[in-house]
């Protein structure tokens, strides 16, 4: 059972405090977008294996959102950071570089 | 025989008999004693049967590795099978019985399955029962299950009478195991101030040291570990619990801990188990080692076991296991035994030691010096006897087992050395290396179990990190604790690795086989996994028959299956696969370590949720009314709703019939209290709502209700309800009952997640208001006779919503209608929910007022061709497949939904669309039916057209009324279609409007 | 009103190793807003007497405070009688700021487990830290109790005062009796 720390509040718990929620950093399309576009919204997710950028939720905890890079292969957490923001912070980046060299999520990498 | 010694048995307290009973005997031991110990005392040595082919069996071992001492102990809700009699404690009145026999332990009839063994090779039961395939239910599942089962289930009616809970801990330094390794470990890594648990899972602290001698700073054993434990206990940031097992090592330093508060004292008050959720930030396992049976022919006649347990019988318990003891190995260890045993004043007629001729280690020596013959070289061909041993058959080890001579025994200790304990280090993926030297597998610290920094976060002390003398393990475990502390981020103390000194031991030889080239005969008689009955012969049909990987073996033959989970066949197994594959070991690999390391209760899993807090039960402040005046509840998510109210003397259905024509006609009163209600304030309120709802909210006025759909973004129909505007900025939002929290949640991840720079609030405040629906036509003069504000049709109009007062509460009053009447939702402060409700009564009772519950609701609503969230909407759903176009907006450029909506099988003409649905012969349409149409689809099936959402006797129509979706169903108005029911029958339905009842919608409108 | 009844009505149980008791109605309410604006800050403090409180922590004087639920939000005490004047002192206060100020006094439950064993038996149900040198009274803490959410603080150093869903506090009161049953001390916070 995983740890993560609530960068909202500040709460370190496990993972029972909070709700996961996909990926993160996904582009919303609306009504006036292509079929192509809303399905990559709507349903293609990247499900890596290593690096991953999702959300989670402190439901019970201080109900906020934010966003986790985390390793699916290891569990690693690299960081949180906040949900309001279209790329993760470049400390966690530098941080993910020196540990997993060479990689890449999305456009990030 | 088996038998209490006149001296020894350093845990036994001799001054406290015990009496307990074993298959209805009364039997007698001490306290300390174990079931084992104290079943050994007596001679009983035979202790159950085993599960395949019904051997008889004898405890093997003396800790948590055994694989045949399982009983069942107590009776009806403290009836409990499987229990280890090695690590049940013995305490007064303790009833155990023996099992998987029949018609007792002596004589079973299920034991001609060892006549057949022949007959009954792995995979037996894939290869036996596949053919013919029209037996599988009838024939072989009876049998299979009959013969099935590991000891008895407990009765269903009889409730675990013990209670259990959960306690969560937090520390930076674990130390699972409270041997001599586990103690100095603690102590290295509690001096730099970390917060220390160690966690043993006997009653006693100190392990194997202090039975198997050594000196350590210059006392025994024993003295240090008194010493040692004294020391810990002082210290403020050391806790020690005993009878508590490291049961599992999970992510990021989660451990669970499974403590037996009183296993071994049932009638002291509290929880029996208590399962440590602990975080910590290292763990140490100072677990030990197990030692290995050997593999010869009748290695499994009660009465054989492991030298170590042999020597714990005699040194804690004062038992002998025999009286005449041979000592079979390929190591020093097993020396000690004899040495034990004769120092105990019993015999030990010879030593088989399978090493070649060799210099004598000092044990050897000590061995030969007290006079006992060592034939070294030599080996066990067979062990004679059937319920116990009797003797055994003396063979070359390098040869095929011809007997060059018998003894005569009546126990044999046998060694195959040791394995350390690599459970919990492996638990969460800390991998393993070969140690050539010892033949096992140990940690390899350089791929530990990583943690949330990926760190690793495990670490191993003493003999589970395959260290075998008493000094390297205290020096290991001093390491091992300095480390941890330090990774743990204190600042480690120098501490000293206590001087140890034990004697020095010539190499093992590791021995797969004995002898060496033993014939199947033989083979087939050595076992492996004792508990599920698979022998050396078993695992070399796998090989032969392609099941090469380790974990196809395992599962082809089972070894490693049973309760005890292979903990002493798993390397022997692995030993005769590799021989079998001709592959070195560490190329076969081991199968996975899984938690628990030995099964945990149930109950422990469970805590405190059974009975009254199995699960929260929601309750409304009306609760205790509803169920005083005859609620049959509904769970409607965790909130218990009034189905109905069943006066006396009336069905549930009869009910249901009186309240639903009773507020069509009088007046009825709903508790609604668990309708979701949140507020949304601020400037952008108006905006976000016009993203939520598939109809414009912005342009409510201030004072009116408006019914609103939510769509998820995928298009599909989620949540509905009323929104009031309260002010310019504030609205309050209803959602179902279901829905609060969800549709709570779903506003603010909108808000935090993608319109973030909106300016809008959102707050839950569906707990805050008792709610009562007040419908029917006499709704406005109940409220009128309490009095306050003014009801009439002017001055409140459908579909408005006024703060007031009445009766001198101060009201938010509704009016709104899920029913078709007159109807007036009316929220008071949840403090005063149950007085307005008792006013509302008292009003009502010259008008004919009765409380309604959620299917007189559902029958209304029905009536009028109301949908209803989670019957005619399943996630599949969409608005337009209910006709609620109206209720989705054209002038909106975006909300929700909308684009999934355009999709194309979204507005594809295929779509089942919603009608009404009436019996030919007015009777009630099954729930969930599917209609069928012409012809049949590609797999034969008939072509489905239609099924039913909502069904429903109406007493006020008198007849049944349904609700579903049907392909091109409104073009088909007056049509009639088929839903066969799962009874055989066909039903009829026309199809119609939705609009069963007041189709102008006149009746709320007065 | 007269006949007001809170979730339990003041159930009290004293039959374990801690004392249980709902204490009846407190007055709750909800503040959203930017908690670094001098407006919202006034709205909060002028009302209860006391400091805004630093992340995870609650200021208490008596039946008013303030306690700290998340980055836009502080749950407001104070007495049960004087929700009403509080939230429109608090509305005057307000202002213009963009702002949600609500009375959620009735939508929740306190209750109260004291005693020296009260560290424990609430250890039994929240996956926090309990020991005496990682929570102290002043904290305030979100999380669950077993199956639901709570937020609760230390009135002082043996009693956590713990706020839960009205429609909850049947089930917290239950599972606290069943985490104080009697012969259940841990032993463990020394």
């Amino acid at each position: 059972m995983l740890i993560l720390n609530c960068p909202c509040c500040g709460v370190t718990a496990e993972e029972t405090e909070f709700h996961a929620g996909g990926e993160a950093h996904l582009k919303r399309f609306g009504p006036d977008s292509s079929n192509e576009d809303f399905e990559n919204y709507m349903f293609m997710r990247q499900n890596p294996k290593g690096v991953h950028l999702e959300r989670w939720r402190h439901n019970n905890g201080c109900g906020k959102w934010f966003h986790a890079a985390r390793c699916t292969m290891t569990l690693e957490v690299f960081g949180t950071y906040s949900a309001q923001t279209y790329e993760p912070p470049k400390e966690i980046c530098d941080l993910i570089s020196a540990k997993r060299p060479g990689w890449s999520w999305g456009a990030f990498s | 025989m088996s038998t209490r010694l006149a001296t020894g048995g350093r845990l036994l307290n001799k001054s406290k008999a015990l009496s307990f009973s074993f298959n209805g005997t009364t039997l007698k031991g001490f306290e300390g004693d174990t079931l084992a110990s104290a079943l050994l005392a007596n001679d009983r040595v035979l202790m159950g049967r085993s599960f395949k082919y019904h051997r008889p069996r004898g405890v093997v071992a003396s800790g948590s590795e055994e694989p045949n001492g399982l009983v069942q102990m107590g009776e009806g809700g403290k009836f409990e099978p499987n229990q280890r009699v090695t690590t049940t404690e013995l305490f007064e009145g303790l009833k155990a019985k023996s099992q998987n026999h029949w018609p007792s332990l002596e004589y079973d009839v299920g034991a001609l399955n060892a006549k057949l063994s022949r007959f009954m090779p792995a995979g037996f039961y894939y290869k036996m029962f596949i053919h013919p395939r029209s037996f599988w239910k009838h024939v072989y599942e009876p049998i299979i299950r009959h013969a099935a089962g590991l000891g008895a289930a407990p009765k269903a009616t009889d409730r675990d009478a013990d209670t259990y809970e959960h306690f969560y801990a937090f520390c930076d330094v674990l130390v699972i195991g409270g041997g001599v390794a586990g103690l100095q470990a603690a102590k290295a890594a509690a001096a730099s101030g970390a917060k220390v648990i160690v966690a043993e899972q006997t009653a006693h602290l100190g392990g194997r040291a202090v039975v198997d001698g050594g000196t350590i700073d210059g006392q025994t054993a024993e003295d240090f570990v008194t010493a040692i434990t004294a020391e810990l206990e002082a210290m403020d940031n050391v806790t020690i619990r005993t009878r508590m097992m490291g049961a599992g090592v999970y992510d990021h330093g989660y451990v669970l801990g499974y403590e037996r508060l009183k296993d071994h004292a049932p009638e002291m008050a509290g929880p029996r188990h208590r399962l440590w959720r602990i975080r910590a930030a290292q763990t140490i396992t100072a677990t030990g080692a197990i030692e290995r049976p050997l593999s010869f022919a009748g290695n499994d006649i009660p009465g054989v076991m492991l030298a170590s347990a042999i020597r714990d019988y005699v040194v804690n318990y004062g038992v002998s296991s025999g009286d005449r003891t041979v000592v079979v190995t390929n190591n020093d260890d097993a020396y000690r035994t004899a040495i034990a045993l004769k120092h105990a004043g019993l015999d030990v007629p010879a030593i088989i030691d399978a090493r070649p001729a060799g210099d004598d280690s000092d044990l050897i020596a000590r061995a030969k010096a007290l006079g006992i013959r060592v034939m070294m070289g030599h080996g066990i061909a067979t062990v004679q006897g059937g319920k116990r041993v009797t003797g055994v058959e003396i063979c070359a080890q390098a040869g095929e087992g011809a007997v060059l001579e018998e003894i005569a025994c009546d126990a044999v200790a046998m060694s195959g050395g040791w394995s350390p304990v690599v459970h919990l280090w492996s638990h969460c993926g800390g991998k393993l290396t070969w140690d050539e030297s010892q033949a096992s597998f140990r940690p390899d610290p350089n791929r530990p179990p990583l943690g949330d920094k990926g760190q690793g976060f495990v670490s191993v002390a003493g003999a589970a990190n395959g260290e075998t003398t008493l000094a390297a393990i205290l020096a290991d475990a001093t390491d091992c604790g300095k480390e941890a502390a330090k990774a743990a981020g204190f600042k480690a103390k120098a501490t000293k690795a206590p001087v140890a000194e034990d004697a020095v031991e010539r190499a093992l030889l590791p021995v797969w086989l004995m002898p060496q080239g033993a014939g199947y005969k033989l083979r087939s008689k050595a076992w492996l996994d004792y508990q599920n009955d698979v022998k050396v012969s078993d695992v070399q049909l796998a090989a032969q028959e392609g099941f090469t990987s380790v974990e196809h073996a395992k599962r082809y033959t089972t070894l490693g299956m049973a309760t005890d989970q292979g903990k002493l066949s798993n390397i022997n197994g692995l030993a005769i696969l590799s021989d079998s594959l001709n592959q070195p070991i560490p190329q076969t690999g081991t199968t996975t370590f899984r938690p628990p390391y030995t099964p945990i209760s149930m109950g422990s899993i469970g805590g405190e949720a059974r009975g009254d807090v199995f699960q929260p039960i929601r309750r409304t402040p009306m609760y205790d009314w509803h169920e005083a005046n005859g609620a049959d509840w509904e769970p409607v998510g965790q909130w218990r709703r009034p189905y109905a109210y069943v006066q006396s003397g009336e069905t549930v259905h009869d009910a249901v019939m009186r309240e639903t024509k009773n507020t069509r006609e009088n007046l009825g009163l709903l508790d609604a209290s668990t309708l979701g209600k949140i507020i949304v304030k601020g400037p952008d309120a108006g905006k976000f709502l016009d993203m939520l709802y598939t109809n414009m909210m912005s342009t409510l006025k201030v004072g009116k209700c408006r019914y609103g759909l939510m769509c998820s973004e995928n298009g599909f129909l989620i949540d509905d309800g009323v929104v009031a505007r309260i002010d310019d900025e504030t609205f309050l939002c209803h959602t179902t009952t279901g829905g609060a929290e969800t549709i709570h949640g779903h506003m603010e991840e909108w808000l935090q997640t993608e319109w973030w720079d909106w300016n809008v609030y959102v707050a839950n405040v569906t707990e805050q208001y008792a709610q009562v629906a007040v419908v029917g036509p006499k709704a406005r003069k109940a409220l009128e006779a309490l009095g306050g504000m003014d009801l009439s049709a002017d001055a409140f109009g459908f579909m408005e919503w006024q703060d007031g007062s009445l009766g001198g509460f101060d009201v938010r009053a509704y009016r709104i209608s899920f029913s078709g009447e007159l109807s007036y939702e009316i929220a008071v402060p949840a403090s005063q929910g149950q007085a307005f409700w008792d006013a509302l009564m008292a009003v009502g009772a010259d008008l004919g007022v009765m409380p309604y519950g959620t299917e007189c609701l559902h029958i209304l609503r029905a009536e009028k061709g109301f949908i209803m969230i989670g019957d005619e909407t399943d996630g599949t759903v969409i608005p337009q497949d209910l006709g609620l176009n109206w209720a989705i907006s054209k002038k909106k450029t975006d909300f929700l939904g909308k684009r999934a909506q355009q999709r194309e099988h979204m507005v594809s003409d295929q779509r089942w669309k919603l009608v009404g649905l009436e019996t030919i012969d007015k009777s009630t349409l099954p729930d969930g039916a599917y209609a069928v149409g012409e012809g049949t689809n590609a797999n034969g099936q008939r072509v489905m057209i239609g099924r039913v959402t909502s069904s429903y006797h109406s007493p006020n129509l008198e007849r049944g009324i349904a609700m579903g979706l049907v392909l091109h169903g409104p073009d088909r108005m007056g049509e009639v279609i088929t839903f066969p029911g799962t009874d055989g029958k066909d039903y009829e339905a026309k199809i119609v409007s939705p609009v069963f009842y007041d189709p102008e919608g006149e009746k709320p409108n007065v | 009103m007269s006949n007001l009844i809170s979730a339990l009505d003041k159930a009290t149980d004293n039959s374990g190793i801690a004392k249980i008791e709902e204490i009846g109605l407190q007055g709750m309410i909800t503040l959203r807003g930017d908690l670094s604006k001098a407006a919202v800050k006034k709205a909060a403090t002028s009302v209860t007497g006391v400091e805004m409180p630093t992340l995870g922590h609650a200021n208490h004087d008596g039946a008013s405070g303030l306690c700290w639920m998340s980055t836009d939000e502080l749950l407001v005490l104070c007495p049960y009688d004087q929700v009403a004047d509080t939230l429109a002192k608090m509305h005057t206060a307000l202002g213009k700021a963009h702002a949600l100020a609500v009375d959620v006094s009735d939508a929740r439950a306190s209750l109260r487990v004291s005693g020296p064993n009260a560290r424990e038996v609430m250890a039994k149900l929240a996956p926090v830290d309990l020991s005496p040198e990682a929570f102290k009274p002043g904290m305030f803490r979100r999380t669950r109790m077993a199956q639901v959410a709570a937020a609760f603080w230390m009135v002082d150093d043996a009693t956590f005062q713990i706020v839960c869903f009205r429609s909850n506090a049947q089930y917290v009161f239950d599972l606290l009796k069943v985490a104080a049953q009697n012969g259940s001390e841990v032993g463990f916070f020394k």
